[in-house]
């Protein structure tokens, strides 16, 4: 039977690692992730959680030491943030690279230097190209669905992928919210055992990450973005099967609120979004047409669904909370490369950074820049195609 | 124990097949040959970035008949270590997970994953197959490269630094089983593997492996070279478990200095100690002889 607690978005993580019966946690401490292996041991020292906790001497040897566990057959869950997510990302690209099964969490924080432990989207963009399914929650109750999601995806035969989770660190990461817990029993039914497309146990000789010639390798990642293309569905069918379950429907990649009619369309990822929707909600009521559209799924990267509800708007705009520096937010450049794919005649997409380095952005910056943007085209002004949203305490 | 005439079984060459890339005179498959008579198919050897990723062959095939799982450089203690605990927890107790890596992967990248895993004591058999410097990028110096060898990073004057003991550093840890071995005395390599496949937790095993290109010697050599880098000393073979050091049959003649060749013999038959000079050659003879005093005090 499912229950609601009160979790942090860290406890969520573990809490969904229990449900989907992890069999190896491998992590290292890093703020503010700290909280997700805490727990895990917790639970495990407690006897609630049977699996084993491996406390790794850095996080490039966690994720090692989750992918060695992965293939010998252990399903298994590490998490971390970002330095210690750069630390690893050698493995990041290993991991996928081999299609190996996996989840971890990242509890999002800015990347150094200066010192800084607020959260921006720019250690989870930074792995943007390694080959992982990439999903972003919104809420402590995403979290949990999302990883335990997580494991459906990641061992679908058509994906055959390790799958990242992003949440916020703090903003979600340290802030307690009601979250229900789905039974253990409708999960296991629903998860079942552990796939992978081969097991190196020795019971019969099996060779992975030979030396292969540049004709091999190719193809191999020409796979890997075959399956990426398969995952857009499988991500889908995921969603939908869960939403039976546990009665939560999200949207699949991509969450559309209020964007059927709209002429106008705000895009954001991550916990953000809830103070985005807000805003969205009152210009709505003041007569604005316009709906979020929030990315679920950052890889691969929803373009059909981002076209489904994109198509014919008369403008579009984007809130990124990373930048790739000397060029733009990474969502935009997605974005406007995915419409592209549909129309040669763009609507007016403009891209706002900013959140970074754990700015804060209210339900107010919001409301703002959504209004003088569309307050700008009706006027027929051109807005501005990029904006770096600073503001000081 | 060791012994001198107990035969090697025959059956390794059902494991290392034919056709392998390595160069003529490799160490490595010598060694192979040893560890695929312990193990069998029942192996599953964990490599980073080496000269062995090169030496098993390009994909789609494979000169080993067992498991190989390729891995990062710096990885190879902590992907062993994530098979074994899967292994453990599926209940699967008759495959030995071996960590095969080079002195650069093992003392100078890999050396915190090594490190890390020795603490956590998890159930594998970690061997440094030491060639004394990265061959496989092409001869650079690694910290485990012996004093006075010229390298392609050490082109004029010669490494200036001694070599890095890194069975010292793993008996440091604690660890049921530390030993080191030489690929010129199979036998004494196939008695410590069989030991090690009986201990439950972390074992280390040193690795000497002349490597002919690296060290500038005739291909033909690299078993007479190995057998002088004992005989002279340079070189210890010892187990250690159960808080003593034992002194391995090879090596036990050479307890006794008057006995043992002089290092000359073992350093002029490479061309990378070509210009060494006479003041060096007495450095590395403090060297040896302090490495001996430390074996013999914990003996």
């Amino acid at each position: 039977m499912s229950r609601m607690v009160v979790l942090t978005g860290n406890h969520a993580v573990a809490y969904a690692a229990k449900l989907a019966r992890v069999d190896i946690v491998a992590a290292y401490p890093i703020t503010p992730q700290t909280s997700i292996v805490e727990k895990i041991a917790e639970l495990i020292e407690s006897g609630d959680m049977d699996a084993v906790m491996i406390n790794v001497e850095s996080e490039h040897s966690a994720l090692a030491v989750c992918y060695g566990s992965a293939i010998a057959g252990a399903r298994v869950l590490t998490a971390t943030s970002s330095h210690g997510l750069l630390y690893m990302h050698e493995w990041v690209h290993w991991a996928a690279r081999a299609r190996i099964p996996l989840v971890m969490a990242v509890t999002t924080r800015t990347i150094g230097t200066p010192w800084n432990i607020w959260p921006d989207h720019s250690d989870f963009m930074d792995q943007r190209d390694a080959g992982w399914i990439m999903g972003f929650a919104a809420d402590n109750q995403e979290v949990l669905d999302m990883v335990i999601q997580g494991f459906k995806i990641s061992e679908d035969p058509r994906v055959y992928l390790p799958v990242m989770i992003g949440l916020e660190g703090f903003i979600l990461g340290h802030t307690a919210t009601p979250v229900e817990l789905p039974g253990q029993k409708i999960i296991d039914e629903w998860l079942g055992p552990r796939r992978q497309g081969f097991l190196v146990d020795g019971r019969e000789p099996v060779a992975i990450g030979n030396l292969a010639w540049p004709e091999d390798t190719e193809e191999i990642f020409m796979d890997l973005q075959k399956s990426m293309r398969e995952a857009l569905t499988v991500i889908q069918e995921v969603d939908r099967e869960y939403s039976k379950i546990v009665g939560r429907e999200y949207g699949g990649s991509v969450q559309c609120i209020r964007c059927s009619d709209a002429k106008y369309l705000a895009v954001s990822m991550g916990a953000w979004s809830g103070d985005l929707i807000e805003a969205i909600n009152n210009l709505r009521e003041e007569g604005y047409p316009v709906g979020v559209l929030r990315i679920r799924f950052y890889r691969p990267f929803p373009h059909s669904e981002v076209w489904k509800y994109s198509r014919g708007v008369k403008g579009v705009i984007v809130f990124d909370r990373a930048i790739s520096f000397g060029a733009w937010g990474q969502i935009y450049t997605d974005l406007v490369a995915s419409m592209h794919i549909y129309t040669s005649k763009l609507p007016f997409i403009t891209d706002v950074i900013a959140g970074i380095g754990g700015v804060n952005i209210t339900y107010s910056d919001f409301y703002e820049l959504v209004k003088n943007f569309i307050d700008r085209i009706e006027r027929d002004e051109e807005p501005p195609r990029f904006t770096w949203y600073h503001k000081r305490r | 124990m060791y012994s001198r005439k107990s035969p090697l079984p025959y059956k390794m060459r059902d494991v290392v097949l034919p056709g392998d890339a390595a160069c003529p005179g490799c160490p490595i498959p010598i060694a192979w040959k040893v560890l695929g008579a312990v193990f069998g198919e029942k192996m599953i050897l964990v490599i980073p970035a080496c000269c062995s990723s090169v030496v098993v062959g390009p994909y789609p095939y494979s000169s080993i008949k067992a498991s190989v799982v390729h891995v990062a450089f710096a990885s190879a203690a902590a992907v062993a270590s994530g098979i074994a605990e899967a292994l453990e927890r599926r209940g699967i107790t008759d495959v030995y997970v071996v960590a095969w890596a080079g002195d650069g992967g093992t003392a100078d990248i890999g050396m915190a994953s090594l490190s890390g895993a020795a603490e956590r004591n998890h159930n594998i058999i970690y061997i440094m197959y030491d060639n004394e410097a990265y061959m496989n990028t092409g001869i650079q110096r690694s910290s485990a490269t012996p004093y006075g060898a010229w390298t392609t990073t050490t082109p004029i004057i010669g490494k200036t630094e001694h070599k890095k003991d890194v069975a010292k550093i793993m008996i440091a840890h604690g660890i049921p089983y530390v030993a080191t071995a030489s690929i010129g005395y199979p036998h004494d390599l196939y008695a410590k593997l069989e030991r090690a496949k009986s201990i439950h937790g972390f074992k280390f095993i040193h690795l000497h492996a002349p490597c002919p290109v690296g060290w500038r010697f005739d291909p033909r050599y690299t078993i007479k070279v190995a057998k002088l880098a004992v005989e002279t000393g340079m070189w210890i073979l010892y187990e250690y478990y159960d808080g003593k050091l034992r002194i391995s049959g090879p090596s036990k003649p050479f307890i006794d200095s008057k006995r043992r060749k002089p290092i000359e013999e073992y350093l002029k038959l490479q061309g990378r100690f070509r210009k060494i000079t006479p003041e060096k050659v007495e450095e590395i003879r403090k060297y040896v002889d302090e490495n001996w005093r430390w074996v013999k005090l914990l003996s």
